[in-house]
């Protein structure tokens, strides 16, 4: 029997394996310049260089890999400031998502943790920049953040409960063939701690749910700037060893 | 390529018995005695105001006193920097030798060990309890991220960052954080005292 499961699942790494050789796993996204919506004080582009970003978030399955050549990574032994308690929190052991879709994007990781992964398969975390320029782009065109649709498509999602339970790639595949920038998770970036968005005082930064209700609805007025504030809001949020089960990540190069 | 893909997942498949065994979960030895919230388990390399290099766990069993600033800094810096030289000044400990003022750049590209030295000078702060640090870019992220300051470059030589001066026990652990611009800096004082005290 334990022989049959181990044949099998060599099976199994081998498709998994075959599914990555055929498919590439990242998409070259081309140099451009675009306005933040937040983060520009002077309201001046910014340059973004021609990058590689992965198609998909990275899975459950992908972390579990990444965990078991990195014990030092594992939710009982990473270090406490490199993860707060609730890393991994629905995981069931240290090499066990537990009932989990191997499939789904993994969440509760710290950006510590992120960044290593990423570090480990010689790639990075994507910086804010490049998160945002290559998420402006929906099924059609590269910049869609005045179309109404593709807002509302945002902010009917920011109101859809556990939408981490949904496998990679089951949401839109924007014009650079990039997957689920919206609708699945939200996701580290590498310069997450970068976020000014109440000058410069932490003190003006509550807890999530003040920066999410409070925030929001006084300070940002349309559909484009609300969806967009919210991931900033989000960001400006987080400490690099906090966790949340709505935030992924994915790699750039 | 592909053979290649092949050959490492089966040699992955051979290996999976063995990811059990007790052998896989060794911690390196270097970290095994710092404390798991110890910033000395940061495996960054700096570079000081004399062009030394070193890491932070150099400085274990100090007292560490922080802030992040940059030298072409107009604004917010010179305040902090004073503010850093007040709290040296009042400090009253008699393990006062063991207690470092680090002034972290945010700016790399800019603040070269040269310059970072000429700052120290200018600013009065060239006295061995001064230790001024830089990395590459990435790792100084990471120590603002540790440290939760907030850092952003706004233009070719201007930055919008936190102005939070931190201290770490002898072990590397985050103590206290105040957080503002001449603000009072009494219970910081204090805390470095009491710190200091428990060496």
């Amino acid at each position: 029997m334990k022989t049959t499961i181990y044949t099998l699942s060599c099976l199994f790494f081998m498709l998994l394996g075959n599914l990555s050789l055929h498919g590439q796993d990242m998409v070259q996204i081309k140099k451009g310049s675009y306005i933040p919506l937040y983060g520009s004080a002077d309201k001046k582009p910014v340059q973004v260089a021609a990058f590689q970003l992965d198609i998909y978030p990275v899975t459950n399955q992908d972390f579990l890999d990444f965990l078991k050549k990195n014990p030092a990574y594992r939710k009982s032994t990473i270090k406490r400031i490199f993860a707060d308690k609730s890393y991994l929190g629905y995981w069931k052991g240290d090499l066990d998502f537990g009932a989990a879709n191997p499939k789904a994007p993994v969440t509760q990781v710290s950006w510590f943790a992120a960044k290593k992964y990423c570090e480990s398969k010689g790639k990075r975390l994507p910086s804010m920049d490049e998160w945002e320029y290559a998420a402006m782009a929906d099924a059609k065109q590269l910049d869609a953040r005045k179309k109404e649709s593709y807002n509302q498509y945002i902010l009917r999602w920011y109101e859809t409960s556990k939408t981490f339970n949904n496998p990679v790639g089951s949401t839109f595949k924007n014009v650079w063939g990039v997957y689920d920038m919206h609708g699945l998770v939200w996701e580290w970036t590498a310069d997450f701690n970068s976020i000014f968005l109440s000058g410069e005082s932490r003190k003006d930064k509550g807890e999530d749910s003040n920066l999410f209700c409070g925030g929001a609805s006084v300070n940002a007025s349309d559909l484009m700037n609300y969806a967009a504030f919210m991931r900033y809001a989000f960001r400006g949020s987080m400490k690099a060893n906090y966790s949340s089960r709505n935030l992924g990540f994915r790699c750039a190069r | 390529m592909a053979s290649f893909l092949m050959a490492m997942s089966l040699i992955g498949c051979q290996s999976k018995p063995a990811e059990d065994s007790p052998q896989t979960e060794k911690q390196p030895t270097l970290t095994e005695d710092l404390s798991e919230l110890s910033v000395y388990n940061l495996p960054a390399k700096w570079t000081n105001q004399d062009g030394q290099e070193m890491e932070l766990k150099d400085l274990q069993g100090n007292i560490v006193v922080v802030a992040m600033i940059y030298t072409s800094c107009q604004a917010a810096c010179p305040r902090l920097v004073a503010d850093m030289r007040h709290i040296e000044k009042t400090v009253a400990s008699k393990n006062k030798a063991n207690i470092k003022y680090l002034l972290v750049s945010i700016d790399p590209k800019v603040d070269t060990p040269e310059r970072l030295k000429a700052f120290a000078k200018e600013n009065e702060m060239d006295g061995p309890q001064w230790l001024f640090l830089r990395s590459d870019e990435e790792s100084t992220r990471e120590f603002a991220a540790t440290l939760a300051v907030n850092y952003k470059q706004i233009s070719p030589i201007d930055f919008s960052h936190s102005n939070i001066i931190s201290l770490f026990n002898g072990a590397g652990e985050l103590v206290y954080q105040q957080e503002g611009l001449g603000v009072d800096y009494s219970p910081t004082i204090q805390a470095i005292e009491k710190e200091a005290n428990n060496l």
